[in-house]
Parts: structure tokens; sequence; C-alpha cells
């Protein structure tokens, strides 16, 4: 190799590096000011800290009316356990009509089922509040649950169509002859085929569901069924003045522990997902 | 039969309910009040836009005398300006790093992952609360400006000039989907096209112009959709570092937290219901806008 290009590439590493100690900085340095004492993080910018404690943890986990962290994680641990089954079975139903079964209308509505990924949430958002309201389920997990179960959510939609789209036609068609109906094909042949395709809706479902806050914030109402994201905005009072920094920064940073476990032990997925269907972010 | 939940959620969830709103903007529906909703017509619609022709009060059609609603084009201007500076800031971060990605080195899927994690964090409201305290008048960006010289700090999220700043900042450190999507669409794009033009003496510079733009073009539209879409919904982040209201001066007074307060802290949900078709509108103009002028500069290579 010639000097040039060596030198060329040394730059290169340190510029990717020095972009990534920027990316990063401000996470690593919430959860290192988390161990921080509380008047500490305010003097405080090194990433080495001069005295180490946990109170932020303990004065954190008390959370706010009585009622602890833990029923906040529980809370959260619970909605995206129900969320992920909910959008991984409606999701495929309704992938595998798109992608293979014949039926009246089906490219009109597979636009339309397009045509939901664009809409705005807000257009349904007053209806659907009026809607679960007279129905008695403001304040319970229903607004956010039930409509995992009918595959609201057009991204996973879209991603199973594409997916199941590529699978080979040759093993359902035997299986056909061999005398298995459409349930059984869905059942036995496309659910362990799309199998990578359904790992992926249920880790972006968990993410998502996890750190939503708006709809926690429209449909939740009792301090003890908060979750997590709704449970961190108390710390943030309403004119954005903050009494407990440390608490904040230390549950903080235990409500994005399940990300990162979820991010490094699945990241094939995750690059999977994100270049097949653009998820957000 | 397979297709039943998905259309039983399209008609109870999104289409019975897009109509229903369509209808409640035309009243002034209150949902502590629901029996003394009127129709008003259009007074919700002059309500947001009469302040652009000066007006301050009108007669709606009940007889009723309407105050314009003052923050409305404020809360248009801050998200144009949100929309319109941090999408395409964005994508050029995500574009240059996926391109510095592309190339042979040693650990890229190391650097790929530490730079996706902001925006694995993204929504989270544990960011926003983070966010908040970075830029604070004694928060982590002052202390390190401090110690490098800098004096006469300003508070960047109390601070009206800066805080939508502050929030751009946030969008475009989180580009790591956009740069993922880049990164797969540089992939395809055959190495002889470039061996080519090098023998042909152009430049890196050039080559990325005349080779790499054109052929990523599909990516960058496709790109440049999703993230409009996803940015003029913007919502958490505005919500928490603005201290649950728009802030100082409501400078960081985004659209859908304007309709959140109106629909939810005043009640005034005929009101929220016109903001959102109008939202609505906004967002299918661009969207659309964009199309037809993608013909224009995307290129799907079937003329080669």
């Amino acid at each position: 190799m010639k000097t040039s290009t060596i030198l060329r590439h040394s730059l290169t590493h340190l510029f990717i590096i020095a972009l990534g100690v920027l990316m990063i900085y401000p996470i690593v340095w919430m959860i290192i000011s988390s161990f921080k004492p509380n008047n500490m993080i305010f003097s405080d910018t090194g990433l080495i800290p001069k005295a180490v404690t946990i109170d932020n943890y303990v004065s954190g986990w008390k959370g706010y009316a009585g009622t602890t962290f833990g029923k906040f994680f529980a809370n959260s641990l619970f909605i995206c356990s129900v969320a992920i089954v909910g959008n991984v079975i409606s999701c495929a139903m309704a992938a595998y009509a798109f992608a293979r079964l014949k039926f009246a209308g089906k490219r009109f509505w597979f636009v339309v089922m397009m045509a939901t990924l664009m809409l705005p949430g807000h257009v349904t958002l007053v209806p659907r509040y009026i809607l679960f309201n007279t129905f008695g389920w403001v304040g319970t997990y229903l607004p956010i649950l039930v409509p995992k179960f009918l595959a609201t959510d057009a991204f996973f939609v879209f991603l199973l169509v594409q997916f199941i789209r590529g699978l080979p036609k040759e093993i359902e068609e035997a299986a056909i002859i061999d005398g298995c109906g459409k349930v059984g094909v869905f059942l036995r042949i496309i659910v362990p085929l799309a199998a990578p395709a359904l790992v992926t809706t249920a880790l972006f479902t968990f993410l998502w569901t996890w750190d939503d806050f708006f709809n926690h914030l429209l449909y939740l109402t009792r301090p003890d069924t908060f979750t997590v994201s709704r449970a961190l905005r108390t710390f943030v009072g309403d004119a954005g003045a903050v009494s407990n920094w440390g608490g904040a920064l230390a549950m903080s940073t235990l409500s994005i522990i399940p990300a990162f476990i979820l991010f490094f032990s699945l990241q094939r997925y995750f690059v999977q997902g994100i270049t097949t269907t653009g998820l957000k972010g | 039969m397979f297709l039943t939940p998905w259309l039983l959620g399209f008609l109870v969830l999104t289409l019975y309910p897009m109509l229903y709103s369509l209808g409640l903007s035309l009243t002034d529906y209150d949902f502590t009040q629901p029996d003394s909703t009127h129709w008003i017509g259009f007074a919700n619609y002059q309500k947001m836009f009469g302040s652009a022709f000066g007006q301050s009060e009108f007669t709606a059609s009940t007889g009723e005398t309407v105050r314009v609603d003052p923050y409305y084009m404020k809360s248009l201007s801050v998200t144009f300006t949100y929309v319109f500076v941090s999408v395409p800031l964005k994508l050029i971060v995500a574009l240059g790093v996926a391109v510095l990605m592309n190339q042979k080195l040693r650990g890229v899927s190391f650097y790929r992952a530490v730079y996706y994690i902001p925006t694995l964090l993204g929504g989270s409201v544990a960011i926003a609360v983070l966010w908040r305290k970075l830029f604070e008048k004694d928060g982590l960006v002052n202390g390190i400006l401090g110690t490098i010289g800098f004096s006469d700090l300003p508070g960047w999220i109390t601070n009206p000039q800066y805080s939508l700043w502050t929030l751009i900042l946030l969008t475009v450190w989180q580009f790591g989907s956009s740069m993922i999507i880049f990164l797969a669409g540089l992939k395809q794009i055959p190495q002889e096209y470039y061996e080519a033009a090098s023998v042909d003496g152009a430049s890196k510079v050039r080559q990325f112009f005349a080779i790499t733009i054109p052929l990523l073009s599909p990516v960058i539209l496709f790109n440049l959709v999703m993230q409009m879409i996803y940015a003029f919904q913007a919502f958490t982040q505005a919500y928490i570092i603005g201290g649950g209201r728009g802030g100082v001066l409501n400078s960081t007074l985004f659209y859908t937290l304007h309709l959140y307060i109106q629909g939810w802290t005043y009640h005034e949900m005929g009101y929220a219901s016109a903001m959102a078709w109008v939202l609505l509108l906004i967002i299918g103009g661009i969207t659309a806008v964009i199309f037809l002028s993608s013909k224009w500069w995307v290129s799907y290579g079937t003329g080669e």
C-alpha cells in the first residue's frame, strides 16, 4: 500500500471515531451522571465522576404518587408483550392475504393500505378518543392494545407482504396438492418461513410501544397504570422545571436498557428491518 | 378471512374516524359538553387562518363572536422551519456518513451500530429529558463551551432565539435509519462505474455527483418522503423539552403540540379536528409535489 493511501485511511478512521464519540457522548454522559451526587451533575462535565453514589437510583425509583418505578416497568413490559402478540398475529394475517390470496378488490385494498402508511395519526385522533371514551376505555390499556390486534400498523403489513412475496411458491403448491388448506399453508409454511420478518415486527413493536409517549399521555390517567415513558415525564414539571435531576437521569438510564439489550443481541434483524422498509427514526 | 382484522381496523379505526373528524371540524364539539355542539361551518378554519388576514375576531354563523387563534400561525411557522431545516440536514449528514462507511474499513459494522444508537433511543422520553439537561444554562454544552473559553453563554432551551435549533439538532443527531438505507443503496451501485470513471480521469467529487447521486436518487426520494412525513408529526421531544407547552414565547410550539393543547387542555375538539385535517392536506400536498418533481431528478436507471 502506498503511504498516501495509509494516510488517507487513518484520517478516515480518525474522523469516523471522532464523529462516533460525538454521537454517543451525551448518552454516556447521562449514564455516568446518573451515578454522580446531585450537586455535581451540574458542575462536572467530565466522564470520570469524582464521587460515585446510587442515591439517584434510590430517589428516582420511589416514583410518583406512591407508585414505584418497579410498577411502571411492569406496566410497560405488560403493554409491550400484548402489543407484540397482537401486531404479529394481525399483521401476518393481513400480509398473507395481500401477498398470496386472491380476492375481490385486492389491488384496491392494497393501495388503501399503503395510503394509510402516510396518513398522519392526528386525523383520527379526536374521533378515536371519543369512541374509546364512549366504550369507557379511557384510563385503561385497551385504547393502546386493541388497535394492535387490528393490524393498524401498516408499516409491518407492508414489511411482511414484501417478505412473503419473496418466498418460493413451490412449497405452498406442494402443500396444497397434499391436501393442506389455506389456514394450514399459513400456519405451517408461511409463518415459519417468514420468521425473520416476524422477529423484526416483534422487535420494532416492542421499541415503539416502550418509547411511545403520546398515546400513553392521552389514555393513561391514573399513576398506577403509568408506563415508564409516561412516568418519566413527571420529572419534568409543567413549566419545564426539574426538581430531581439525579433521579430523572437515573430512571432515564434504566429506561433505555431494554432497547440496548435488544439492539445488541439482534442487530442483524434491525438492519434488515430498516433497509427493507425504512422504518421511521 | 385473513384480511378481517386489518379490514375491521381500517373501517373502525381509520376510515370512520377520518370522516367523523371531518364532520367534527365543522362543529364546536367539546367532549365535556357534547350536548351543546353547534354546526359552525368553516368557523374553525377561519379561526386558524384569520390572523394571517389581520383579523382578531369574527362573527360565526351561530351569531357568536369568535376570537381567531393567535398562536396558530406561529405553530405553523415553527413546524415548517423545523421540517424544512432538519430533514435536508439529516439526509445530508446520513448520506455523508453512509459514503464514509461504504469504504472498505475495519470495524465498519461496529461504527454503524454506534451511529445508530441515538436513533434507536430517539423517540424516548429519556432522550428528551437528557436533551433538556444538555442545553440548559448550566448544562453540559455550556460547560464544555465554557472550558474552551466562551463566556456569557445563553440558556439554549430557555432562549426563544435558539430553542427550536436545539430540537433540530436533536433530530439531525438521529440520522441512523436514513444512513442504513443509504448504505444499502450504495452497496447496489456497481463498482465498474467508478472504475470506468477513474480511467476517464473523473475526480472523486465529480464521481460522487455524476454517479452516486443519480443512482441513489430513488433512495433519496424514499428517505425524503418518509422523514418529511415523520417530521411533521414530531411531538414527544417538543412536549417534554417545552415542559408540556410551546416553550418560551411558543418558540417550540409544534403543530401537533398545539393540536394536543387545543383538544385536550382546552377541550376544543372540533377545532383540533380541523387542525388535523389541515395537517393532512399539508402533508399530502407536499408529498404530491415531491413525487411530481421527482420525475426531473430521480432516475431509475432504465434509459442506459
